[in-house]
């Protein structure tokens, strides 16, 4: 690690320059859109849905760059260029999750709740168990998720930028924590959905021109990029085949299959995924925008395998190379600096910065979502119909929100500076786990069963939540192997790190348990209301107009 | 929200709740993303349990560097793409021309 940055340090300093003075143009761009989305934030409608008036593309392009963190974009192809077809699997799960949310949750969402994940059960339940519960399963899926993007952008701006040491590491934390206060506060839905697309194009864009310029050096020959990666890697055509990174053993293999669950299942319980759908006037354009963020995720994706195999093509990734120290998260901006000319060349030069910069986008643009959807659900939930049992104004609801999120990102400042030295990518998978095991199950159980009550939702999205987290606590991730976050120490009775395959069904469960075991008949007598609101969007919230 | 205006809203919500195009709407609706969904997670668990355990199968060579793996890995790609412009296909079709005339007839109620 310490030779890389000494390498991206010392050898480029008019790099440096350059990378820093487009950090600063992204700063200053995504600054300008959410003040002048600040003017038109009025009402609670505004500010938690952005005044309901995206398009499908826009809404597509927004819930694209809330999906493509800077873990997807360097840390799947990092993964590939490491450990070759292995590595290409995480993206599969996350496609293939969109049909999830496509056929099953996005538009009878949209038609039938207003601001949260909580509202639409709140529809037909009892306000204040199930708001508690799901504000509480919508703050600690998002507090994970935006855990592990702030010790991700420490470390990776940290190696964007060749600076070494805690204290600039812990900097760097706080300068994006700030960022994404102004951001969430400032400009609400509107503002951050705006950095959202401006962030996505970036994204795409740069992606385009890395995958171009790397087939372009093979002839656009894709078993030749792959031979000319398998030899390079070392490994030969085990690179290309399944079984490098996952289920060495019969534990492994169920693993995996767990992880592929989760993601699978966790897409559509994202919390942060699913506030985008109330952005747009209609479930008809909801359907749209899912139809445009699967087109553009999908297209990001297999350029991603590009991206990563050129990387095993092109660079040094063997044991001791810096790429393999970073594991695997420098791969697309060294790669970047390779395809535009190599090391010292202007060409290289311009690229690897462009590169950093899109990816220090990528973090600021998905952990303002993840603060905005915590906040959110802290004013509008909690704070509205639990705390403050009286009649709330828009003005105050709104001056909650934008208390919560200045809250939940010194918090999030907080836990992540302390947290730099940990293994955070078991975070992100945590925070599909919990989204598949306690959100999905409510989410579905209220939308597609009559007898559900009150009580199933508490005992699934609870039931599903902890366990989750209690078998990731007990689990090897965090105890008992040499790569634990506590290697010293074993508690550790869980053999597998991905609790999906347990807690998935088991939040499943809890919900028909919960339901048989609850006497609210009333939440069945609203079913009929919610299907009819939630199918044929009669009632559903429309957009405001300035 | 006054009390006579909730009434009225659940009122018409239950109109439309037995109308026969509701009925319909939910039929179709249902026909549709049932066998569907069963389908994509059963191909997409197959591609999960293949990378397991038929990795002989994955691991044939199909053209130059290209193996089954690969292929398949492809192919979900292809799938989710044509899924979701079938589904976007039926659903303009087939289930927005009846929830429009519901969503009309809401509105009437509601009026009444």
């Amino acid at each position: 690690m310490t030779s890389l940055l000494v390498a991206l340090a010392d050898t480029e300093p008019g790099n440096q320059a350059l990378t820093i003075s487009l950090f600063t143009a992204v700063v200053a761009i995504t600054l300008y859109i959410t003040w002048l989305a600040s003017r038109q934030n009025k009402t609670t409608a505004d500010y938690y849905a952005g005044g309901r008036n995206f398009s499908g593309s826009q809404n597509g392009l927004a819930v694209a760059g809330d999906y493509m963190s800077a873990a997807s974009f360097l840390g799947i192809s990092g993964q590939i260029a490491l450990f070759g077809y292995d590595g290409f699997l995480y993206s599969i799960g996350f496609l293939v999750a969109w049909l999830v949310a496509l056929l099953l949750v996005a538009e009878l969402l949209r038609n039938s709740g207003r601001f949260t994940m909580a509202d639409q059960l709140a529809f037909r339940m009892r306000q204040r168990p199930v708001r508690t519960a799901a504000a509480t399963s919508t703050i600690v899926v998002s507090i994970f998720y935006l855990l592990a993007q702030m010790v991700g952008a420490g470390t990776l701006v940290g190696l964007l930028l060749g600076v070494t040491g805690d204290t600039l590491k812990a900097g760097v934390i706080v300068l994006v924590g700030a960022l994404m206060i102004i951001y969430v506060t400032i400009g609400g839905m509107r503002g951050t959905t705006w950095v959202q697309i401006v962030k996505a194009v970036l994204l795409m864009s740069g992606t385009l021109v890395i995958t171009f310029l790397v087939l372009l050096k093979f002839d656009f020959n894709l078993s030749e990029l792959l031979g000319a990666a398998a030899e390079n890697s070392g490994k030969g055509e085990a690179f290309l085949q399944p079984g490098l990174l996952y289920g060495k053993d019969l534990v492994g293999q169920i693993d995996f299959l767990s992880l592929g669950l989760a993601l699978v299942l966790g897409t559509a319980g994202l919390p942060h995924i699913l506030i985008r759908f109330y952005t747009v006037p209609d479930s008809r354009t909801a359907r749209r925008s899912v139809q445009w963020a699967i087109g553009l995720i999908g297209a990001f994706y297999l350029m991603t395998l590009a991206l990563g195999f050129g990387a095993a093509a092109l660079l040094e990734t063997g044991k001791d190379s810096g790429v393999a120290a970073s594991k695997g998260n420098t791969a697309s901006v060294l790669l970047a600096e390779v395809v535009g000319g190599g090391s010292g060349s202007i060409g290289g030069a311009i690229l690897l910065a462009l590169i950093a910069a899109v990816a220090f986008a990528t973090i600021l643009a998905v952990v303002a979502g993840l603060t905005l959807t915590s906040a959110s659900s802290f004013a509008h939930d909690l704070y509205v119909n639990v705390i403050a049992k009286r009649k709330v104004s828009e003005q105050e609801e709104i001056r909650v929100a934008r208390y919560a999120a200045i809250g939940i990102g010194a918090i999030s400042i907080g836990l992540a500076i302390p947290a730099q030295k940990l293994n955070i990518a078991f975070l992100v998978a945590l925070a599909f786990a919990v989204a598949a095991s306690a959100n999905l199950p409510a989410l579905l159980y209220n939308l597609f069963w009559k007898r559900f009550n009150t009580s199933g939702a508490v005992w699934s999205i609870y039931g599903g939540l902890i366990s989750a987290v209690v078998l990731v606590i007990f689990s090897p991730v965090v105890s008992g192997s040499p790569t634990s976050m506590i290697p010293d120490a074993d508690f550790s009775w869980f053999p597998l790190s991905n609790p999906g395959i347990v807690s998935i069904p088991l939040g499943f469960l809890l919900g028909v348990v919960g339901t048989n075991l609850g006497r609210d008949k009333s939440s069945a007598n609203r079913y009929n209301q919610l299907s009819v609101r939630a199918l044929t969007g009669a009632g559903a919230e429309v957009a405001t107009k300035h | 929200m006054s009390e006579e205006t909730v009434q009225r809203e659940a009122r018409a919500y239950e109109a439309v709740s037995e109308a026969r195009d509701f009925h319909e709407l939910k039929r179709r609706y249902r026909n549709f993303v049932v066998p569907w969904t069963i389908a994509f997670m059963t191909w997409y668990l197959a591609y999960v349990a293949c990378n397991n355990w038929a990795r002989d199968f994955m691991s044939h060579k199909v053209v130059g560097h290209i193996n089954v793996a690969l292929i398949f890995g492809l192919l979900q790609f292809v799938s989710t793409f044509v899924i979701a412009a079938v589904y976007g296909r039926f659903a303009n079709r087939r289930l927005d021309p009846l929830a429009g005339g519901l969503n009309a007839k809401y509105k009437r109620e509601r009026r009444r």
